[in-house]
């Protein structure tokens, strides 16, 4: 089949992904700067064409709860939201998480705290990859950069939700999910079939229990000694994720004398203002975390070791700079922070102002 | 005449529900969750359903309902069941999906879920045990706590002036257009668990048959959280409960 280059915004390629994937259903809540996630899929349509259910729910407590329900029958579930709807899904996230379900949850996130703005912001960064609810758990948390990486993610996120029953995150910036570019969508493959589910989901709740013994989906156990168990299969599933699913781009990372570390669609401001460092002689490198948990601690580590000085760029106040800071091992590392905050996207001559802060020392 | 001459297939007129399974029930005595979940096990099995059901159970004294019967079950976030039900129903179309659910979930925490599930008209039947009060976290008020009763938070009454009043959602719940059936219940004597039971068979089958959403109210008895014997419990369910919550159908469209 043609690769066909379209032209759209993020979230309508998540939309596009979506149904190209798969993907059984969607429930959400219209909030800025997502709310085409939801309107593409009801243009679209998809319950015509590959059957999939797509539903406008009361608020993102009950899309959340659907997803919950959705998932716990083994189906290919998705919300979307933006950070105070994400706020409003917690519990239910971390019921997932407790009930190892595979879901995708996508963060189109805006400036905080509270009601904030509407405008782009990373700011929820602590609450993605820290699990973000109650309990000890964590998501897989995907970080675009592009409207590429918006479509490609939704397979990503679900391969690996389902890979080992976890849910997964995309946590994009609201640049990300409105500005427009080239994307070419996945080749559509066909949802599942019941047979399919039955295969790869045994202990899925579907009601067609002929043949086996009734499936029971729950976070309940009241058995201190279980509930440890439990847990403790939760961990060994987070440290086997944290082996094989680190994903990142380094960019000049091999010559480089200072190195900026920044994710979503900062990074690509970042890479013009190291193109002109360049220009002038200075040897920049970039690190781009795309799973921002599991973190690059050992990518980032490396390429700390011949660095002068670590800047890392966030639309924060500085969160992923704990990570970074836990990464490098050397305490005399120089690292900063710049970020701006409330919706304010940097140009690049602010991000090569810090760098020159960085380089005279201060 | 020999034991084993009376124990004969013809001679049996009892006989405990296949699907509800061995496992020790942590009901106190009396409770009528017991009940309810005896006739939802009854009615699955003699629907032929085993093998074609969902449940959502509850947070509350019900959240163990998947210990005891037989079927797949999802166990949903407090209140959340009916958004729960909504997917499991949208995804597996051809299912019964019914929810369990308390007083509390159904009609305090989960009242947004409760409303719109209804109201988008999903075919799924909601079981709603509206015994007055939160048994599970040890006698609280709940939203149809009737007035002037006392509970651990309103240990001197209800007072409709602090609290608010009863809230009959049931009644709320016929004035939605997506509920095809709505009917109030309850199980304190055999004559009325038998009606509990047929209602419960309409309900699923509405799931089954696409019709709508069904709500399913049983008047249940607490009596450790009423501070009563089971036998009280049912007199007080009777004299007190049954005027702000009357018996009967509230709407019914599928005859
Ligand atoms: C989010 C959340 N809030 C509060 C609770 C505590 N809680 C558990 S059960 C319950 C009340 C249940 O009462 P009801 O629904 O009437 O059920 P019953 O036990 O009476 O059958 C409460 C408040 C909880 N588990 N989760
Ligand atoms: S506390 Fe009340 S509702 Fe709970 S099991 Fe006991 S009698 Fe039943
Ligand atoms: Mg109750």
């Amino acid at each position: 089949m043609s690769k066909e280059v379209r032209l759209m915004k993020g979230n309508e390629a998540i939309a596009h992904a979506a149904i190209l994937y798969g993907v059984d259903g969607y429930f959400g809540y219209p909030i800025t700067p997502q709310s085409e996630v939801l309107e593409t899929l009801e243009a679209e349509m998809p319950w015509n064409t590959t059957g999939m259910v797509v539903l406008q729910a009361e608020s993102e407590v009950a899309s959340i709860n659907m997803v919950y329900g959705g998932a716990a029958t083994g189906k290919a579930v998705m919300t979307s939201s933006s950070s105070p709807g994400i706020s409003l899904m917690q519990e239910g996230i971390s019921y997932l998480a407790a009930s190892e379900l595979p879901a995708l949850i996508v963060n189109v996130m805006r400036g905080g705290p509270g009601l904030g703005t509407i405008h782009p912001s990373q700011s929820d960064y602590f609450q993605a990859t820290r699990g973000g609810g109650h309990g000890d758990y964590h998501l897989i948390v995907l970080a675009p950069a592009s409207v590429q990486e918006m479509a490609d993610f939704v397979a990503l996120g679900f391969d690996l939700a389902f890979k080992y029953r976890t849910p997964s995150m995309i946590l994009a910036d609201g640049v990300v999910g409105q500005m427009m570019e080239k994307v070419v969508l996945p080749e559509p493959r066909p949802r599942r079939t019941e047979q399919q589910i039955a295969e790869q989901c045994p202990w899925a709740a579907t009601g067609h229990s002929a043949g086996r013994k009734p499936n029971v989906v729950t976070s309940l156990e009241l058995d201190s000694a279980l509930m440890e168990k439990n847990n403790e299969r939760f961990q060994e599933t987070y440290r086997l994720i944290e082996r094989n699913e680190v994903r990142y781009e380094a960019y000049h990372t091999d010559d480089a004398e200072y190195l900026i570390v920044a994710f979503g669609s900062i990074a690509r401001i970042c890479l013009k203002a190291i193109e002109d460092a360049r220009e002038k002689g200075v040897k920049v490198g970039l690190i781009r975390p795309i799973t921002l948990w599991p973190f690059p601690y050992d990518a980032i580590r490396e390429a700390s070791k011949h660095v002068k000085g670590i800047l890392v760029v966030e639309l924060n106040a500085g969160q992923m700079i704990e990570d970074v800071r836990l990464a490098v091992a050397d305490p005399n590392m120089k690292i900063r922070h710049f970020g701006r905050m409330g919706g304010i996207v940097p140009n690049p001559s602010e991000i090569t102002t810090a760098l020159n802060l960085i380089m005279t020392n201060e | 005449m020999e034991t084993k001459d009376i124990i004969t297939p013809e001679n049996k007129v009892y006989s405990a529900p296949r699907l509800l399974n061995d496992s020790t029930m942590h009901y106190c005595p009396g409770c009528s969750h017991g009940v309810v979940h005896k006739l939802v096990a009854e009615v699955i099995d003699e629907m032929g359903l085993e093998h074609n059901a969902i449940g959502i159970a509850p947070v509350g004294c019900a959240v163990f309902a998947y210990k005891y019967i037989d079927v797949d079950w999802i166990e949903a976030a407090h209140g959340r069941a009916p958004a729960l039900a909504t997917a499991a129903k949208r995804l597996n179309p051809d299912r019964l999906v019914f929810t369990y659910q308390g007083d509390g979930d159904f009609a305090a925490i989960g009242t947004a879920e409760s409303i719109h599930a209804a109201n988008r008209g999903e075919n799924i039947a909601i079981i709603f045990i509206n015994n007055g009060i939160y048994g599970m976290t040890g006698g609280q008020m709940a939203p149809t706590t009737l007035e002037g009763v006392k509970t651990a938070t309103t240990p001197y009454g209800r007072n409709v002036e602090l609290n608010g009043y009863p809230l009959d959602i049931s009644r709320l719940m016929a004035q939605l257009d997506g509920t095809c059936y709505v009917t109030r219940q309850s199980v304190h004597k055999p004559a009325a668990v038998r009606q509990a039971k047929k209602a419960i068979r309409k309900a699923f089958e509405n799931s089954i048959n696409r019709r709508g959403c069904s709500v399913v109210e049983i008047l249940g008895t607490c009596s450790s959280g009423w501070k009563m014997t089971p036998h009280q419990a049912n007199l007080w369910m009777e004299e007190h409960m049954k005027e702000k919550y009357p018996i009967g159908d509230l709407k019914n469209n599928v005859e």
